[in-house]
Formats: C-alpha cells, sequence, structure tokens
C-alpha cells in the first residue's frame, strides 16, 4: 500500500493481506518492520506474512528514498524515527510493535527511547548494537565504490554457512539476492544508512528507561553486531530478553527465516 | 569471506546433513515432506515459512542444484527443471501470454526454433527472427507488445557470439529483459548478467551435466530488471494472482519475483520438474565443471590448429568455424566476452558442392574411431555428427546453405580423451574424405563408431 507521508509517497508491504489504512478502529495490534541500510520491506517477506495472517496489522515500509518510497535517504536515526512516527500518524495506528532488523533495530530504538515512547508497545531488535560502529573502508567503498561496499556486506553480514548457501528458501542464492538487493537502491542511499547508523549516539538514560517491551535477537555468528556487543546494548536495557540464534550471522532474517519468526512470535503474541 | 568460483562448484548450496553427516549430496527421492505440525503445514503453504512441501514444487536435492548454479552465474536464484526446452518454456510462460511478441535471433538450436516458429504461435506468441549480428535488426523488430529478446550466447549452427552488451542495452532501451541461452558456455567461459542479460537458460545435458547421462535443464534469474518500472509490460509479476490470493509477485520479492512466480504457477501448473535422482547427476558434473571446461577448450584449440594446418598442407578443408578463428565474424566480441575461450563446438566444411561434400562428409564420419557419431555435443566424449546426412538430411542444398550448412559441413563437440588421439582420428577421418572424388563411391567401411567409441 502507499501512504503520503510529508508529501512524499511511501509504501509499505502488508504482508500480503488486503491494506486497511483507515481503520482507525481496528482492534488487532500493530506490527511494523524497519529494514536495514540498502535495503527494502522484501527482507521481511516471510515473518511479515506469517503475522499479518496471524491476527496482526503488519506495516513492513521502504524507507524514504529506499525500494518504492520517494525521497532522499533519511540523514540521521533520529529523522527515520520521527518519520516512523509519521508513518504510523499516516496509517492511523495509535500503538504498534516495532521489529527493527540492524539500521531499522536503532530507528526502532529511537522511536521508543526519544520520538515516541507511549506509542510503542514492544520493541524487537535483530542484528543491534549501541554504538553501532561503521568500518571506515566500508564507509569509504559505500562512498566510492558501491560494488566493493556490497561485496564487503555480503562477506560480513552472512555466517560461514551462509556463505555456501543451503538457504530454506528454495532455489535462492542469498548472496546474490541481497547484493542485487543493494544494487537496486538509488546511488547514495546506503552511504546514508551506514552513515547515520555511525552517528548515532543514544542518551544512555533515556534507554534505560524504556517502557515498551524489549527482546533481542542475536546471531551467533554474527560479525558486523557481534554478539558481545549485543550483550553490551542488553546491558543499557535492564528489562530486555535475548534470544541467540545459533549459527546465524547478521543476516539472520534470512539465514535463519523460522528461528527468527519463532522468536518473535514467542514475545509478541499474546 | 566469500568464496571463489571453483570452490561454489563444489559447495555452493549443499548443507552437509545433519542426520548422518553425509558429506555428499544425498538424493531426496522423496514426493513430498512431512509437516513438524498443523501450524508449519499451514505457513508453508501460504509462504509464511520456508521449506518443502512436494517435489514438483521444490526439493532438496534439486534446491542445492539450484543454488549452485545461481552461484556460479552470479544470479539470485535458479529453478531446476526437466530439459533445457522446459526451461525455455517456463522463462515465456512465466513473463508473457497470448498477444505478446519475442524477438529472437535466428541461429537457435533447432528445437529452441520450432518451439517459437509453429508451437508458441497456436498459443498466441509471435516471434520475429533477426540476424544477432544486427543491431538495427533487433531495434527495428521491437513492437508494442515485444516482452522478451531471446539469442543464443553461441548460436547454432554458425556459433555466432551474442553480443549481449549491444543487444541487452536495446532491450532494456524498450524495457524488455534480455533472455541468453548459455548452454555451449556455461558459466566458466561466461557470465551473461556481467555483460547485462536479465535471464539465462541451459540444457544442463549439456556440459554442466557434461558426460551425457541425463536430461536436465535450469533457468536463472539476475535479479537485475525491474519488472515494477515496465509494470504494464509484466502483469504476471505485477498485478495480483488470483492464483495464489492475488499475490503481487514483485512486492513479495523485489529481485526475485520472477522465479517465485516461475516457482508457484510454472512448476505447479505445467509440471516440468527435474527428478532428484537427475540433480545429483548434474551436480556430480559441476563438481569438475572448472576441469572439465578448461580441458574442453584446451583440447578445441590443438583441433582447431590441426584442422588449419592440414587445410594449408591441401587436405580438402574449404572452411573453419569457431569463434577463436581471426576470420570468423566475431572474433573480436569473442575476445570480449569469451577470454577464457569460445567453447569445444567446432564446424568445418569438407570441399565439395552437392553429392561430392556429402559423400565426403559420409567417408569423413565412418573413418573416425574415437568421436561418436550421434546428435549431441558437451558430453565428455567426443562427439561428430554430419548435418547434411543426418540432423538436416531433407534439405536441398539451396536450403543447407540458408542455414549456414554446406553439404560437407562437419560438426565436433571437441571432448576430454588425449588430444593427440582425438588429432590421429581427424587425421582417419580426412584421409578418408580426400580419397572420394567426383563420380567416385566410397569404399565399404565399418559402421559408425558411435556405441563403440
Amino acid at each position: 500500500m502507499n501512504l503520503l507521508i510529508a508529501n512524499q509517497t511511501a509504501y509499505a508491504y502488508t504482508g500480503g493481506v488486503a491494506a486497511v489504512a483507515t481503520d482507525a478502529d481496528s482492534a488487532r495490534p500493530a506490527v511494523v518492520f524497519i529494514h536495514g541500510a540498502g535495503q527494502d520491506h522484501s527482507g521481511w517477506t516471510l515473518q511479515s506474512r506469517w503475522f499479518a495472517h496471524h491476527g496482526f496489522r503488519v506495516l513492513v515500509p521502504d524507507l524514504p528514498g529506499h525500494g518504492r518510497s520517494a525521497g532522499t535517504p533519511l540523514a540521521s536515526i533520529e529523522e527515520a524515527a520521527d518519520w516512523i512516527v509519521a508513518l504510523l500518524d499516516a496509517a492511523n495506528i495509535q500503538r504498534a510493535a516495532l521489529v527493527g532488523h540492524s539500521m531499522g533495530s536503532l530507528i526502532a530504538l529511537d522511536v521508543a527511547a526519544r520520538a515516541a515512547p507511549s506509542r510503542v508497545s514492544h520493541l524487537a531488535l535483530l542484528g543491534c548494537s549501541v554504538p553501532m560502529p561503521v568500518a571506515d573502508g566500508l564507509l569509504a567503498a559505500a562512498r566510492d565504490d558501491e560494488a566493493t561496499a556490497w561485496q564487503m556486506i555480503n562477506d560480513w553480514s552472512h555466517s560461514p554457512r551462509g556463505l555456501l548457501g543451503g538457504n530454506t528458501v528454495p532455489g535462492v542464492w542469498l548472496l546474490g539476492s541481497n547484493r542485487q538487493l543493494m544494487a537496486r537502491q538509488r546511488p547514495g542511499v546506503l552511504l546514508a544508512g551506514l552513515d547515520a547508523c555511525r552517528r548515532y549516539a543514544p542518551d544512555a538514560a533515556a534507554l534505560a528507561q524504556i517502557d515498551a517491551a524489549i527482546h533481542i535477537v542475536a546471531g551467533s555468528a554474527d560479525r558486523m553486531t557481534p554478539l558481545r556487543a549485543t550483550l553490551a546494548l542488553q546491558s543499557l536495557l535492564p528489562t530486555a530478553g535475548l534470544s541467540t540464534i545459533a549459527g546465524a550471522g547478521h543476516s539472520l532474517m534470512a539465514e535463519a527465516p523460522d528461528a527468527v519468526l519463532d522468536s518473535l512470535r514467542g514475545f509478541l503474541l499474546p | 569471506m566469500s568464496y571463489q568460483f571453483d570452490t561454489l562448484t563444489l559447495h555452493a548450496g549443499q548443507t552437509p546433513d545433519s542426520e548422518f553427516g553425509a558429506r555428499a549430496q544425498p538424493i531426496y527421492l522423496s514426493t513430498s515432506f512431512v509437516f513438524k505440525d498443523a501450524e508449519q503445514a499451514a505457513a508453508r503453504f501460504n509462504m509464511e515459512r520456508a521449506g518443502h512441501v512436494y517435489s514438483r514444487i521444490s526439493n532438496p536435492t534439486t534446491a542445492a542444484l539450484e543454488e549452485r548454479i545461481a552461484a556460479l552465474e552470479g544470479g539470485v536464484g535458479a529453478i531446476a527443471v526437466a530439459s533445457g526446452q522446459a526451461a525455455l518454456h517456463l522463462a515465456i510462460v512465466t513473463l508473457m501470454g497470448a498477444g505478446s511478441h519475442i524477438v529472437a535471433s535466428r541461429s537457435l538450436y533447432g528445437g529452441s526454433h520450432n518451439l517459437l516458429e509453429y508451437t508458441l504461435p497456436r498459443f498466441g506468441i509471435e516471434t520475429t527472427f533477426v540476424d544477432p549480428r544486427n543491431l538495427d535488426a533487433w531495434r527495428s523488430a521491437v513492437r508494442p507488445n515485444t516482452r522478451l529478446f531471446f539469442g543464443e550466447t553461441l548460436g547454432n549452427p554458425g556459433l555466432d557470439v551474442l553480443n549481449i552488451p549491444a543487444v541487452s542495452q536495446i532491450a532494456h532501451e524498450h524495457g524488455v529483459p534480455l533472455l541468453v541461452d548459455s548452454t555451449l558456455t556455461t558459466p566458466w567461459l561466461l557470465r551473461p548478467f556481467e555483460h547485462g542479460a536479465d535471464l539465462i537458460v541451459h540444457s544442463a545435458t549439456k556440459f554442466l551435466g557434461g558426460h551425457g547421462t541425463v536430461v536436465g535443464g535450469l533457468l536463472v534469474d539476475g535479479g537485475r530488471f525491474d519488472w515494477t518500472a515496465h509494470a504494464g509490460h509484466f502483469p504476471t509479476l505485477t498485478a495480483p494472482y488470483p492464483g495464489f490470493h492475488d499475490m503481487v509477485f514483485a512486492e513479495e520479492s523485489s529481485v526475485a519475483a520472477f522465479l517465485l512466480r516461475a516457482r508457484r504457477e510454472g512448476l505447479r501448473d505445467f509440471g516440468a520438474c527435474l527428478s532428484p535422482l537427475s540433480a545429483f547427476q548434474l551436480m556430480q558434473g559441476v563438481e569438475t565443471l572448472p576441469l572439465r571446461m578448461a580441458r574442453h577448450a584446451e583440447n578445441a584449440r590443438r583441433v582447431l590448429d590441426f584442422l588449419a594446418q592440414r587445410r594449408d598442407a591441401g587436405a580438402p578443408i574449404s572452411r573453419i568455424v569457431h569463434p577463436e578463428c581471426p576470420d570468423h565474424p566475431d572474433h573480436a566480441v569473442a575476445q570480449q566476452l569469451l577470454p577464457r575461450g569460445a567453447g569445444s563446438v567446432i564446424s568445418f566444411s569438407l570441399a565439395g558442392d552437392r553429392e561430392l561434400g556429402r559423400q565426403r562428409g559420409r567417408a569423413f564420419i565412418e573413418a573416425l574411431k574415437v568421436f561418436s557419431h550421434l546428435a549431441n555435443v558437451g558430453d565428455a566424449k567426443s562427439l561428430v555428427i554430419h548435418p547434411a546426412s543426418t540432423t538436416h538430411f531433407r534439405m536441398s542444398d539451396a536450403a543447407l546453405a540458408a542455414a549456414g550448412i554446406a553439404p560437407g559441413t562437419i560438426r565436433l563437440s571437441v571432448g576430454l580423451e588425449d588430444a593427440d588421439d582425438l588429432l590421429a582420428d581427424l587425421a582417419r577421418g580426412l584421409a578418408a574424405a580426400g580419397k572420394v572424388s567426383v563420380g567416385s563411391t566410397p569404399a565399404p567401411s565399418a559402421p559408425a563408431t558411435g556405441a563403440a567409441a
């Protein structure tokens, strides 16, 4: 479905069910899935379809400048968090669970900690760390030679097992599809996302006061946001639970889609 | 770090068996797969959970082959089917229906030409055939209802090298994808996606399998073509599909919408799936693809050099056709696109019009001891055929000439034997052909060697 946010068209996948954007009276709990840098909604297809077909109202937006959404990428995590709040407004959603991956997890975190804490019922953070450093070499590649950046991200965001495939989605080569998804984004989109991640420095006190239920999902073989960094994040979020998916890398929704779904089900189902 | 091509030929797509630790790819010869519980069953049917349900749609062994080929081609994914022809059919019916139009190279394998020229028009899909070297012809053949460009990386029978960068640019200017048949090149010689192609089909029966034992095909998606940007052209991918809960495939998958529809509709409804046993056999072949293709290319060069030497020494050879020959019209394109080699299919013509050429062709073939006389290419064993007396025997000399075939044309598929044995065999054939003159009758000889070679 398309929504109008700040006079620009924003696309949101609805999990394969008809959109009910103006259904303010909907009793269904809402879940918003937020993608990472250089990605779009399609990384969440399997998990979001499950929730959409099991009583949830689902929105999986393409962030501004990404995928099917118009505009240019937002320059900071805070701006993106404000945009998610505007998305909730445009869709007449008062309160939602936010599920974010990588850059998307920082955006979700900032909505819950700063932008609109009262509108977040649940917060699921996948492939997350605070801070989220980005190597200078990757930033330089994203600026000067995107193809090299795609290769670096593929190398670092997949587990040793994932680098050889064995996808649970029949016939789909994860490295090829991830590279091509990044290649689909407009020039500069990846750099803007990585730079926003690198610069995000939230107030630790605000993180500690997040009221929403918090669940962290980590891949044990994640080399982009390593497990030790995720554990450090958990120490900043006193109420957060943690589930670790054995063997999964940073691209854990693609490498272990069922395990991610089961973890989110356990967290979000009443 | 990501792995190199030769490593991927052995490992991509295969997870060591979790039950018994089998190192080789297990053959899951099972039509269907037990669900863990009712929730998983429903979720798999509705594409909320990934996994295998029924082997017409997907199978673990077949999926390993699909991933491996996608990895080698640099694509987003692949679908294995029962033959190369099934792959071509699946590509076309996934993209279009009645009222659509294809622009295709006229230099195609006969089965593909037949599908486009005679069969698909019965279902409302028309094709305009063009000289693949004439870029203006590709451009001027485009109609408002054109939905696909199609050509072979190495065409039949003249071994034309498709100028993929130029042809794909024209296709994209008109909002249509370029599909290439890469059977004769394989990803070891050429990776078409890197040059602008959008979709690839393989007859895996040939060099991918490589041993002449199993028939199969593959359809690979590069994930580069933006179907949504040309939504009006491709409603099968961009409009709701009543056959699967009004799914819009291009929304479900930003880069693999084509494969999603091809599997969910094409395999489900047309059903040309590959047997898991065949998938295993093809994977066995793919494991040695780099070694075999290097040897194919090396032996082909030895044969080309030998034929040229014999021609220069007076053997009755009027023409040698291979893109590595400097006089081939696509020699420059081959140097650009095929630096590792232009394949191991070679054709050459024994001098002589009409009956003399045909008699020399027969004499040549019948003298061979190592080359097997049969209608195939891409086997580990060397193969030979004389089109004028076999595949094209009903055609007049004029019709043969129009197809680029002389009465004395011989097609070789150079295999992996010791090159010296191959050259000695060809020398035998040339000696026999040289003894045939106008009005002579070839001496009775042993039957063709196909069965024994």
